[in-house]
């Protein structure tokens, strides 16, 4: 015990650092922190504060203090510096659905109403339960007589002549829907350790990842018909809406992939010694946790989807995307097809953000289990 | 003497028995009128030819065609349902059997004539491709071009004909390349070039609709392609053929003999013209040779016009001349078989 001897150097505490300021800085402070506290940063924030200064009068001018915010002729327009939303006016129907027939228009645009609704309506968390497999096979069948009708008093509309919303969002949110099982089969399958399935569902996948939608379009739509005997044709928009679910199931099968990897050993070997049976595994155990993971991945997909829906244009079918196109190929208003852009532009980007919104509130709820804050 | 007089009798009866015997109808044929509708493949949107309008009807001069081409058929012009095809898709449509018409702007060429299994009924507009300068710049010719910079859209054969005629003539020029229309547009009327060439059809709807100040740009009158556009069928089909062309050429005689929509009752009734009187049934048998009724073409011609009423309701809002598409009388090439 002679070894501990008292040196002299004793242990002196440095002075304690000031308790962190109890109120927030004031904005001066916040300012010279975050924007000028370098000489590059304070020269990058003026250079966006004069951007800004010269853009955003012009832009808020031409869209709306300058711009003919009435029902007109085109040629009210020419007189005009500003945006032509006259243009909307005028088209607004046609973009919205397209070639359907003009007195008849309420009926798609009751069934865009309710497919969002049903879309709305299955986010909710209390929703979520047996009563979804009633409410949409019944909503579908609604929104599927509204459209096409033959029964009930409503005229027979042939789907060559939909268009617009209602295929955008059918061929978008039909798609990931009936997408999303086969995925989910596909990964599994691609993890299986039966050769013959798992040779299946990679061949299947990297085929179809191996090539752009447009040519997965194009066989549906232009390559499929010629192997059929003439005179039996499968409907247009079908095919296009099949090489979609084809497409997209490829994609979500290797996001959900990624979740099945994720998933700690210990929980597959967890599941097997609770003496479940590989679905059971699956089922209560694995895909529950895997699915949850994937949720950004997922939505990303979706969201892509959604736009790539436009890329039916070039089978003829008229989208939302394409209906907008063709309106500003009208003689008449050409010269208006920044507006046009900019009308489908806010419709995409309300439906896009609001399913990534969607998606975020979505994963925060999920993950009350164990949530890192 | 009597000899000749049997014969003669001998071959009128069997001109006679030949003439009221019914076209036998081919296989296409029945089976658009089995369905009492035709189905006509249009553009998915080229003002002018094939376009929906803002309330999703269906126009232009191309679909006026199947309209026409249905009332002849079938007694009804609205009988016809149309199926948007993109330039790659239309072909393929018309092979499998999912239009039973093509009428969108497709340019006749060997190669389609020859290879697709398929024939055109005949032309409907004769296009070309042309050059659109600005009038300041003084540019009259091809040749005044040497030097210039040419707008034109990539991967098309636009680009092509461009290429191979400016090399021909061995004038220097400057492709200046673009993916789509409007960033050709944008840049042509930015000036970032002095020549902006695409078919002769669309640079007056451009010049018409998108130039600032129409006046302010020329389209030269030099062509350096051929493209005559037509309605294009399968094969198999003679009867069916035969009527296509014959709603062409109906409306093109119409024209020629003076007969519109707004006089054509008066012309069934009074005209001496005996092919005026073919022409619209009120004498021969012309519609029953090509198993129609006997006024098809009177009720086309009713309904649309002749030709020149179609082109001056359906082209000439884009601001381009008759020219090529002027009746062979007025020194166009436009110019129907004899009605007998």
């Amino acid at each position: 015990m002679a070894d501990i001897t008292n040196t002299g150097a004793n242990f002196v505490p440095t002075e304690a650092r000031p308790a962190p300021l109890a109120v927030r800085p004031g904005p001066l402070t916040w300012l010279k922190e975050n924007l000028f506290n370098t000489w590059y940063n304070a020269l990058i924030t003026l250079i966006v504060i004069w951007a800004l200064a010269n853009w955003i009068p012009a832009l808020f001018d031409w869209f709306v203090t300058s711009a003919l915010w009435e029902a007109a002729p085109a040629d009210a327009c020419r007189e005009v510096a500003g945006a032509c939303w006259a243009f909307v006016y005028e088209k607004w129907r046609f973009i919205l659905f397209g070639t359907y027939p003009f007195e008849q228009q309420w009926r798609p645009g009751a069934a865009v109403i309710l497919f969002i609704g049903l879309v709305v309506v299955s986010c909710f968390k209390p929703m979520w339960n047996k009563s979804l497999l009633v409410i949409w096979p019944v909503g579908l069948v609604v929104c599927w007589i509204l459209l096409s009708g033959g029964i009930l008093g409503l005229d027979y509309v042939p789907n060559n002549l939909w268009g617009g919303l209602p295929i955008t969002l059918m061929l978008a949110v039909i798609g990931c829907l009936l997408a999303f099982p086969v995925s989910i089969a596909l990964a599994l399958g691609r993890r299986s350790n039966m050769p013959i399935i798992k040779a299946f569902c990679v061949g299947y996948i990297e085929l179809i990842r191996g090539v752009p939608l447009i040519t997965v379009l194009f066989m549906a739509s232009v390559m499929f018909p010629l192997f059929m005997p003439e005179g039996l044709t499968i409907d247009k928009l079908l095919r296009a809406q099949v090489a979609i679910i084809m497409f997209a199931a490829a994609y979500l099968a290797e996001v959900v992939r990624g979740g099945l990897q994720a998933i700690p050993k210990g929980q597959y070997e967890a599941a097997d010694s609770m003496g479940l049976s590989y679905w059971q595994s699956m089922v209560f155990i694995i895909l529950p946790q895997a699915l949850k993971i994937t949720i950004p991945p997922q939505v990303n997909t979706f969201i892509g989807m959604f736009k790539d829906t436009s890329l039916v244009l070039i089978v003829g079918i008229f989208d939302l995307m394409f209906t907008m196109r063709v309106a500003i190929n009208d003689l008449e208003w050409r010269a208006y097809y920044i507006e046009g852009m900019v009308f489908v532009a806010i419709l995409y980007f309300l439906f896009c953000y609001s399913m990534s919104k969607y998606s975020q509130w979505l994963e925060g709820e999920l993950h009350r289990g164990h949530k890192r804050l | 003497m009597k000899k000749l007089s049997i014969a003669a009798a001998a071959a009128s009866a069997i001109a006679l028995t030949v003439s009221a015997m019914p076209a036998q109808a081919g296989e296409q044929l029945d089976a658009i009128v089995d369905r009492d509708e035709l189905i006509c493949g249009v553009n998915t949107g080229l003002a002018g030819f094939g376009i929906a309008d803002s309330q999703g009807v269906w126009t232009g001069f191309d679909v006026e065609y199947c309209r026409a081409l249905a009332l002849a058929i079938l007694g009804d012009s609205s009988k016809v349902s149309f199926v948007p095809l993109s330039s790659v898709q239309r072909f393929p449509a018309l092979q499998a059997g999912e239009v039973d018409i093509l009428s969108r702007n497709t340019t006749w060429t060997l190669t389609r004539d020859a290879s697709l299994g398929a024939t055109f009924a005949g032309t409907w507009f004769y296009d070309g491709q042309g050059f659109m300068v600005r009038a300041e710049d003084g540019i009259g010719s091809l040749e005044d071009m040497n030097g210039a910079s040419v707008c034109v859209e990539s991967g098309t054969t636009t680009e092509l004909n461009l290429a191979d005629v400016f090399a021909a003539r061995g004038i220097d020029y400057e492709p200046v390349l673009f993916e789509a229309l409007q960033e050709v547009l944008t840049a042509f009327f930015e000036g970032r070039c002095d020549v902006y060439t695409t078919d002769a059809s669309a640079l007056a709807a451009v010049r018409t609709a998108n130039a600032p100040n129409p006046d302010d740009y020329v389209i030269l009158p030099d062509l350096i392609s051929k493209e005559p556009l037509g309605p294009m069928l399968r094969r198999g089909d003679d009867e069916l053929y035969a009527i296509s062309r014959w709603v062409l050429f109906a409306a093109l005689e119409a024209e020629e003999k003076g007969v519109t929509s707004e006089n054509v009752d008066d012309m069934l009734a009074n005209s001496t013209d005996p092919t005026v009187q073919r022409l619209l049934g009120g004498s021969g048998e012309m519609g029953a040779l090509l198993g129609l009724r006997n006024e098809w073409a009177y009720d086309i011609i009713s309904e649309f016009g002749n030709y020149g009423e179609m082109y001056e309701r359906n082209i000439t809002p884009l601001g381009l001349p008759r020219g090529l598409n002027a009746l062979w009388t007025d020194g166009g090439i436009q110019y129907a078989p004899p009605v007998r």
